[in-house]
């Protein structure tokens, strides 16, 4: 009888640098999972941000390319135009995406390029020691927002599930959690179907994935999955935003 | 095949194929959109890629991951939308990415015009971005020798695995001219498995193949740096490019001029010949590495009394010059921005009048 | 020997062709040559105009103030133009478009009523070779015959053309001699 659990060939066995309570870990087993599952190991690019997930490349055992701050969309873009075959994604922050990346996500997005987006949503500027993301929470403290979000004068956090959605071109989007056990076959399941559109030639595909940061929250791993589910998943709801028609 | 009249701009996308590349990214910008509006028709042709980016800055990444990923890739644009790649530029050549950047310069800064000038020399050979990186620069002063510096690019860029830029000006681009394409100047890429993210499949290998630019490490980075200033030293060796024009004469002035600006002072030493005054040039072809020992052994013959540096800005180039000739003659400096390319004649007075304050 | 022809006129003249194709039958009968537009925003309609080089030897400067020769297709041009024309040169001035002349008692005038003609022929938009085969035929700057050959190449993709632009040729080419 084999091993019922072993760790994934596209993971190393690298420690990670991330903090206690922080979803990242989670993030890259299921995406190393499904890309074992799907077998496409030996083709697939990954694309590392600026932002915790800046040393990605160390965690994975497959190519890696390492971007600038929200130009991952770009680098993916240059990769599946001069090589279509090989199965691409990026691996994105709030900040990096949402914030100084918006411009790169639409256009890739818009264009219907055929890579996939992972994007890790926990509402604030990790690697930098957080700082206001366009996705923090209105009231929530950040060191820049030290008295809280003021949606009057910065603005209600970006939706980008919902934005991407909102295009024309065909996509998939998608927007799920894996801050408890119990959201995190749906996690991994829409991260599967993701890969499978690439695969397939089909069309841009996106998962947002809420997570926690308890470090620049300044909360306990447990304070911190119970503020991600009482508030973020209460404004950034979970689902299927958009499939690519059959 | 024959010589064809063409657009320098036109001819240099034909140029890019004829080398072998076959990936094209950019955005427009005048003086040189037509380099995409030409690649946007040719591309398909040839079974090449087009796309057109949504902004310089997106373009610059996507060199980026289409090079890293070991395929030929080049743009095109022109002084602003080279400022926009300029953090992108800084990626590539930290990454060690063979990139080719053909910048068609119009006048600066902020949006400035759109006529020919050479105000970039400073952005392309110190370094328009963050970090110590050089690029190595081209300047052609014809459509043929764009032609054949745009197909040398591709080779160039691989042997150090380090991005090239050709600096034009807007006359370069704009300007009619016959071309014939080397066909000795088509290269096959190298092989770029032991590096390139080009798929552990593709190089049947189980080995990760990571481009990247960061090091965290302070050992490490200064490594990595030494490792990029040995390629820089590298090409000063091995690279460097220049021609020399009216030389072996006793030449009282030396001028050094590139690009367009120096086709015009070949025209002035021509008149001045015949009114009877010898005026020497060293023409760079590189810009970096810069010819430094050809200014230098040329500014400190016996017969020369003065060394001008003339070109399309307000006095780049000319800090080069001053460092080559070092001290031993006199470096002058002349040149005009905005578009009013110097006539031969301005030139044949600047010269005329050095000589008779001396 | 290095010699310089400016075309001018307004945008849609078919200005800056005119100086593709003497350009390309001067690079056919082995001379070098550059072409050099204006460009700017005189692309966008009003005064385009473009010099054509053509030399025995290698070309340096491409940047002309006093060009030999002057082909004016309107008033502007030939205002602007006429007086930096070198001595001995030719000026062509379409005078369908220009009732002045250019002042000049040190150049070869041209007056050509180019527009009429190229209406008379069936098409204004002909007036650019009607013009341009005035000129060539009275400055001989290149063999005519090889001038006709880079408008039939000129317009290989629209061959229905080719036998109006022949008579504009034959046209052009009897007003110089007139």
């Amino acid at each position: 009888m084999g091993k019922a659990f072993k760790r994934p060939e596209s993971l190393s066995e690298n420690h990670t640098h991330y903090c206690p309570g922080c979803t990242h870990g989670v993030i890259h087993r299921l995406v190393a999972e499904v890309i074992d599952e799907l077998g496409i190991r030996g083709r697939t690019v990954g694309i590392a941000p600026v932002g915790c997930a800046v040393l990605a490349y160390n965690y994975f055992t497959f190519d890696f390319q390492e971007a600038a701050h929200g130009r991952a969309p770009a680098m993916a873009t240059g990769i599946k135009r001069v090589r279509p075959d090989l199965m691409v994604f990026t691996y994105q922050g709030d900040g990096d995406l949402a914030s100084i990346g918006m411009g790169e996500i639409i256009h890739a997005a818009n264009r219907g390029e055929k890579f996939t987006t992972i994007f890790v949503n926990n509402a604030v500027y990790g690697m930098t020691g957080g700082q206001m993301a366009p996705t923090t929470m209105p009231g929530q403290r950040t060191t820049t927002t030290p008295f809280g979000r003021d949606a009057e004068s910065i603005g209600m956090p970006v939706k980008m599930a919902e934005l991407l959605a909102a295009l024309e071109t065909p996509g998939y989007i998608a927007r799920q959690t894996v801050i408890r056990p119990k959201y995190i076959v749906r996690a991994k399941k829409a991260i599967k179907k993701a890969f499978t559109y690439q695969m397939e030639n089909r069309c841009f595909s996106l998962v947002e994935l809420i997570s926690t940061c308890p470090t620049n929250w300044g909360l306990t791993p447990a304070e911190a999955v119970n503020w991600a589910e009482d508030t973020l998943l209460s404004y950034y709801k979970l689902g299927e935003y958009k499939t690519p028609p059959e | 095949m024959g010589k064809v009249l063409m657009k320098g701009n036109e001819a240099i996308g034909e140029a890019a194929i004829r080398a072998g590349c076959l990936n094209y990214f950019a955005y427009p910008i005048t003086p040189q959109s037509e380099v995409a509006e030409y690649l946007s028709r040719r591309m398909p042709e040839v079974g090449g890629m087009f796309l057109q980016g949504e902004s310089e800055v997106a373009v610059a990444y996507m060199l980026f991951g289409a090079s890293a990923c070991g395929e030929r890739v080049f743009t095109t644009s022109s002084s602003p939308g080279i400022s926009l790649m300029s953090e992108g530029i800084s990626y590539v050549a930290g990454a060690q990415c063979p990139v080719v950047f053909v910048n068609i310069i119009r006048g600066g800064p902020g949006l400035g015009g759109i006529l020919p000038s050479q105000g970039d020399y400073f952005q392309a050979t110190k370094g328009g971005g963050h970090g110590d990186y050089r690029l190595l620069v081209m300047a052609p002063a014809s459509v043929q020798e764009t032609v054949e510096m745009v197909m040398m690019a591709f080779p160039l860029a691989e042997k150090y695995r380090n991005p090239v830029m050709i600096l034009g000006d807007g006359l370069i681009g704009q300007m009619m001219e016959p071309v014939e394409f080397p066909d000795h100047l088509r290269t096959e890429p190298t092989n770029k498995d032991d590096w390139a993210t080009n798929g552990m499949d593709t190089r049947k290998d189980n080995k990760q193949n990571l481009v990247k630019s960061l090091y965290l490490d302070p050992t490490q980075l200064n490594d990595h740096n030494l490792l990029l200033k040995a390629k820089y030293e590298r090409m000063k060796q091995e690279d460097v490019r220049y021609e020399p024009y009216n030389t072996d004469t006793d030449y009282k002035v030396l001028i050094i001029s590139y690009g367009t600006m120096s086709r015009v002072c070949r025209t002035a030493i021509d008149n001045l010949k015949a009114e009877g005054l010898e005026v020497g040039m060293i023409r760079p072809q590189t810009l970096f590495p810069f010819p430094e020992k050809a200014i230098h052994d040329a500014a400190i013959k016996e017969s020369c009394k003065a060394v001008i540096s003339i070109e399309m800005s307000m006095g780049q180039m000319v800090e080069d010059v001053e460092r080559c000739v070092q001290g031993k003659r006199p470096v002058e400096w002349y040149g005009k921005c905005g578009g009013d390319v110097p006539t031969p004649e301005e030139i044949m007075d600047v010269v005329r009048n050095w000589k008779l304050e001396t | 020997m290095q010699r310089e022809v400016m075309f001018a006129g307004f945008g849609g003249q078919g200005i800056l062709l005119s100086g593709k194709i003497l350009a390309h039958a001067a690079l056919e009968e082995g001379f070098e040559v550059a072409w050099i537009p204006s460009y700017g925003p005189e692309m966008r309609g009003g005064t385009a105009y473009c010099t054509v080089v053509i030399s025995d030897k290698s070309i340096g400067s491409p940047i002309i103030k006093n060009p030999l020769h002057l082909v004016a297709m309107n008033r502007p041009s030939l205002e602007k133009f006429a007086p930096v024309v070198k001595p001995n040169g030719i000026i062509l001035l379409n005078s369908s478009l220009i009732p002045i002349r250019s002042g000049r008692d040190d150049v070869d005038e041209l007056v050509v009523p180019v527009a009429d003609i190229a209406i008379e022929l069936g098409s204004i938009k002909a007036s650019n070779i009607v013009a341009l085969a005035a000129f060539v035929a009275r400055s001989k700057i290149v063999d005519f015959e090889l001038l006709k050959e880079a408008v039939k190449e000129e317009f290989a993709k629209k061959p229905k053309l080719i036998p109006l632009e022949m008579e504009a040729m034959e046209r052009g080419r009897k007003a110089a001699q007139g």
